[in-house]
Parts: C-alpha cells; sequence; structure tokens
C-alpha cells in the first residue's frame, strides 16, 4: 500500500514541458528528490501528491491513482513547500482540527502523538503566527503525521531552517524510514540528502537524470571531470608541467589565466601546490568553475 | 461528520474570516444603510415612498451584493490565495463538503450583516413590523444565499473573484439589469427583490421578477454554481517549479 509508481509520466503547461517522460518507482525507506531549482521536483512531488493531472501516463500511490482521489490522504500525508499554514490557530489546534478532518476515532490522541513525535509539545499552546520558520515545519510535519500515514511527501523541508533544526528534522526522518514508511524529500541541497536518503531519485529539466543507490550516483559525481580556473606568476610554465601528469586531462591558456580540467579531483588537488613549488612558480588563485549543483547534473545526464 | 456540512471545516472559516482586517469591513456597509435610513427618516415625513426605494435600490443594489462580495470571496478565495487551502485538501473530506461549507458560513455571515440591517432598516423607515419589513429581510436572506453561491464559485475559477464579482455586481447587474429586461433573468439582484416584492408588493422596490421567477432562477443558480465549484475544486491543482 506505500508504493509510488510513475509509469511514463508527463505534465506540460501549454508549450512547456515540466516533466518529461518519468518513470519511477519509490518503495518503504526515504527516497530523495534531488535536482536544481526549477528542475521539476515539485511538479512531481505535486503530480504525486494528487494535487496536479498528469498530462500523460500513469501514475498511483500504493495502487490508486492519486489525481481527483482525496481517499489516498488516508494514506498519505503531505508536507508542502509553501509557509502558508492556519497561523491564527494553536499549533495543537491545527494538528487536532486535522485529525478531525481525518474523522480518527481518538483526534485528541492522535494530536497529542503527532505533536510529541515532532518535539513540539512545549510550544502547541502559542499561535502559529508566533512560530519560527522551523517551528511551523515541525508543526505542518505534525498535521502530515497525524494519521499514520505510509506515505510522506515532503516538498523542499530543510528551507529556512537553522543546522540545529535541520539535524533534528533529519533524525526524524530517518527515524520514519527506518519504521517502514515511503518517505519521499525534494531539495535541491545534495549534502542534505546525502545524510538521509538510501535512494536518490535526481531530476534535471524535467527528466529523470538518475536514479538509484546514493553512494553509486556521488561517486560518479564526484569522478566526473572538473575545471579548475589557476591564476599563477608564470601560467605558460605551470602548464606545461600540468599537462604531463596523468590526473589533468587538459589545460588552456586563457587571458584569465589556465583554464585545467582534472580528470582526477583528488590527485590534482593534491599535487598543484607541489608542482607549483617545484617550478618555482607562485600561487595566486585556484578557482573550481563547475561547482555547482546544476554542472553536476549536467554531467549526470550526459553519462 | 460525515455530512456535507462540516464543523471542522466551518470552524476554521469563521476563525480565518474574523481573523483578518477585512472582517471589520463587513460592518461598513450596513452601518451606511442604517445611518442613510436615520438620516431620511429625520428628514422626510411619514409615509412618503422612500423607505421601499432606498432600502430596496441601495440596499439590494449596492449594500447587499458588495457585503456578499466581500464574504463569498474571503470564505474560501483567501485560503486559495495564500496556499493553506492545501492543509484542508491534503485530508479525505469531499471536496462538495469543503464548497457547501464555506457556501454556509458565508451565506449565514451575510444574513448576519445584511439582512439583520434591511430588517433593522426597514423597522426604523416605516416604524412597523409590516410587508415591507419582512419583504426585505426575507428578499436580503434569499440574496445572501445566492450571491455567496456565486461569489464562492468564482474563488474557485479565478485568483480575481473581487474583480470579477464587482464587474458582475456593476456591469451586468447595475447597468445592464436597468436596461435590457433579458439582463435580469440572471440578476441575483433581481431574485432578491422578486422574493422581496413577492412579499411586500411594494412598487417601489422596482422588482423585475415575479416571485416565482426569482425563486426558480435563484434555486438553479444556487444548484448549478455549488456544484460547478465542488467539480473545479475537487480539480485544484499546485503551481510546479518555475518552468
Amino acid at each position: 500500500m506505500s508504493t509510488i509508481e510513475l509509469a511514463n509520466v508527463s505534465r506540460w503547461y501549454g508549450n512547456v514541458v515540466a516533466v518529461n517522460d518519468i518513470t519511477m518507482t519509490i518503495g518503504p525507506g526515504v527516497t530523495g528528490l534531488l535536482g536544481p531549482n526549477g528542475a521539476g521536483k515539485s511538479t512531481v512531488l505535486h503530480l504525486i501528491a494528487g494535487f496536479l493531472a498528469p498530462s500523460r501516463g500513469k501514475l498511483t500511490v500504493g495502487d490508486v491513482p492519486s489525481w481527483r482521489n482525496p481517499d489516498i490522504y488516508r494514506t498519505v500525508g503531505l508536507v508542502p513547500e509553501r509557509d502558508s499554514v492556519y497561523a491564527f490557530l494553536t499549533g495543537e489546534e491545527f494538528v487536532l482540527a486535522t485529525a478531525r478532518l481525518h474523522e480518527l476515532a481518538d483526534p485528541a490522541g492522535a494530536t497529542r502523538r503527532a505533536i510529541a513525535i515532532v518535539d513540539m509539545a512545549e510550544a502547541q499552546d502559542r499561535r502559529i503566527s508566533t512560530y519560527s520558520k522551523g517551528m511551523r515545519q515541525r508543526i505542518k510535519v505534525a498535521a502530515a503525521l497525524v494519521h499514520d500515514p505510509q506515505v510522506l511527501l515532503l516538498d523542499e523541508p530543510f528551507n529556512g531552517m537553522d543546522p540545529r533544526q535541520r539535524l533534528h528534522m533529519m533524525d526524524l526522518l530517518t527515524k520514519l524510514g527506518a519504521e517502514g514508511r515511503t518517505i519521499l524529500l525534494s531539495s535541491h541541497i545534495l549534502e542534505e540528502v546525502e545524510r538521509l536518503a538510501d535512494t536518490i531519485q535526481v531530476i534535471v529539466s524535467g527528466r529523470l537524470a538518475a536514479s538509484g543507490d546514493f553512494r553509486a550516483i556521488r561517486r560518479l559525481m564526484t569522478s566526473r571531470p572538473h575545471v579548475f580556473l589557476v591564476r599563477t606568476s608564470d601560467d605558460r610554465l605551470l602548464g606545461s608541467a600540468l599537462i604531463g601528469r596523468p590526473a589533468v586531462a587538459g589545460v588552456e591558456l586563457t587571458h584569465g589565466g589556465l583554464q585545467v580540467r582534472a580528470s582526477d579531483y583528488g590527485t590534482f588537488s593534491r599535487e598543484l601546490a607541489v608542482l607549483a613549488r617545484n617550478q618555482g612558480v607562485r600561487l595566486r588563485e585556484v578557482l573550481p568553475e563547475d561547482e555547482s549543483l546544476e554542472s553536476v547534473f549536467a554531467y549526470l545526464i550526459e553519462t | 461528520m460525515s455530512g456535507v456540512f462540516n464543523k471542522v471545516v466551518a470552524s476554521i472559516t469563521v476563525r480565518a474570516v474574523f481573523g483578518r482586517r477585512r472582517a471589520l469591513i463587513f460592518a461598513i456597509p450596513p452601518l451606511i444603510l442604517i445611518l442613510v435610513t436615520l438620516a431620511l427618516k429625520a428628514a422626510r415625513p411619514p409615509g412618503a415612498p422612500w423607505p421601499g426605494r432606498i432600502l430596496g435600490d441601495f440596499g439590494f443594489t449596492v449594500i447587499l451584493p458588495l457585503t456578499a462580495l466581500i464574504i463569498g470571496t474571503s470564505v474560501l478565495g483567501a485560503e486559495i490565495d495564500d496556499g493553506s487551502i492545501v492543509h484542508l485538501l491534503a485530508t479525505p473530506v469531499r471536496r462538495s463538503s469543503v464548497i457547501v461549507t464555506k457556501f454556509a458560513v458565508g451565506a449565514v455571515l451575510t444574513m448576519a450583516f445584511v439582512a439583520v440591517p434591511e430588517l433593522i432598516a426597514a423597522l426604523i423607515a416605516t416604524g412597523t413590523f409590516g410587508k415591507l419589513a419582512i419583504g426585505l429581510f426575507v428578499g436580503a436572506l434569499a440574496g445572501s444565499v445566492i450571491y455567496n453561491a456565486v461569489f464562492v464559485m468564482l474563488s474557485v475559477l479565478t485568483t480575481r473573484a473581487i474583480a470579477v464579482g464587482l464587474l458582475y455586481v456593476l456591469v451586468w447587474e447595475a447597468v445592464l439589469g436597468n436596461f435590457v429586461s433579458g439582463a435580469r433573468v440572471l440578476s441575483v439582484g433581481q431574485y432578491s427583490l422578486g422574493v422581496a416584492n413577492g412579499i411586500a408588493h411594494d412598487s417601489a422596490l422596482h422588482a423585475g421578477l415575479t416571485l416565482t421567477t426569482a425563486l426558480i432562477m435563484g434555486a438553479i443558480v444556487t444548484v448549478l454554481t455549488l456544484v460547478f465549484a465542488s467539480r473545479r475544486l475537487s480539480e485544484f491543482s499546485l503551481k510546479g517549479d518555475a518552468v
């Protein structure tokens, strides 16, 4: 009942394709939906949550379509990205109202349990309007968990949280995943997902760029060629020395300095300073040119 | 709870409506109506035909639709605008139940802020609990119901519900309704006046429809708009990534 399945799902708005032919299966445990901003992560989450109709393809949560099917919310909890909650309610009132909307047998008991899970008992009697961003996020998680769902969908859950709140949320999601729930969270920050998710689905430009075990994909990411801009006291001399090294795939003399393509990031990083010293060249600046997540994802698409 | 009216949705809606500054605006139109009535009462001799005109024309074509517009677009539209509706829709509550509950809350609030002041103003104007006062009160009750159904539907259809509602009230009802007799058949203001006149029988109300037509058309419009709004809400979509 807790498996999410997308089969050739596309979603477009007029001529713009937001999600392009995505096929994936998400089972119990924590799965990270990773990709740069605007890649289509939220669109995929909204499709799964039943808040968008697929333009093409089939999408099911626990074997039933989520679109126009409010009954799926008996097994699905959603934590939307937008920080809009009923700010005039207290935390407890908000979670209790959600429990009642789910028509739970013991809404008060379920509310107490959900608030305890997110560690918000002390602040439960305060109005949500007085909460910090992190507290709002936690009370949203409590409301999403109040009916004990098997599937929990979270859209950028760490946005606006301070480091301590992030750690708390990570521990909570890890625990929920270990209990056998299907936890799907979207993020554009690699390190967040790295600490949490067993498997990842990488979305780039609306397409599924990589899918599977996080460590294997991480290795792929770190072993890709890295481009550095190196400024020195003698670019030509250092360039000729660098091209002889196996860790370097190419060197180009530019007006701004040396553009070096390293095939082995680790070895190049260790050798560069030694090589410069041996050649009597002073290093003025070493800048990684392609460290943005977008370039990492772009590399994943090419491989 | 399992019925069409949902108490939890109603409770959240009432608290949301009165939690906004816009709630203060509800009280202004009825206050103006009562003040105008008091002023006319003081200025005019008793027996002149002004009560029907001011409470019918001004009350039913200005106060009632504007107050219903503010309330009807508040009960659901504000939640859609700020995105908090997602928390309500991410539960198994039937979408028709959300619409009917929001509509019922809007209708009752409009009755409290328009129909009751209409009755008070009519009592001040006529000095008796006669046919005119009863007719105006019942007509305003009917208008509260029908207008709210229309404005709740507009909230689901467009993020510019207030602008579209104003256009309907000011252009369709106030201008076309006065000059094109066919437009009256699709005018909620005329349904309300038709109901009021069906009881009051006062030519000063300028009712353009019979009681029967007003009741039948009012019922059809209410049911159709609520059904349509429920269908649209069940297809409520969240915007995805910036693409």
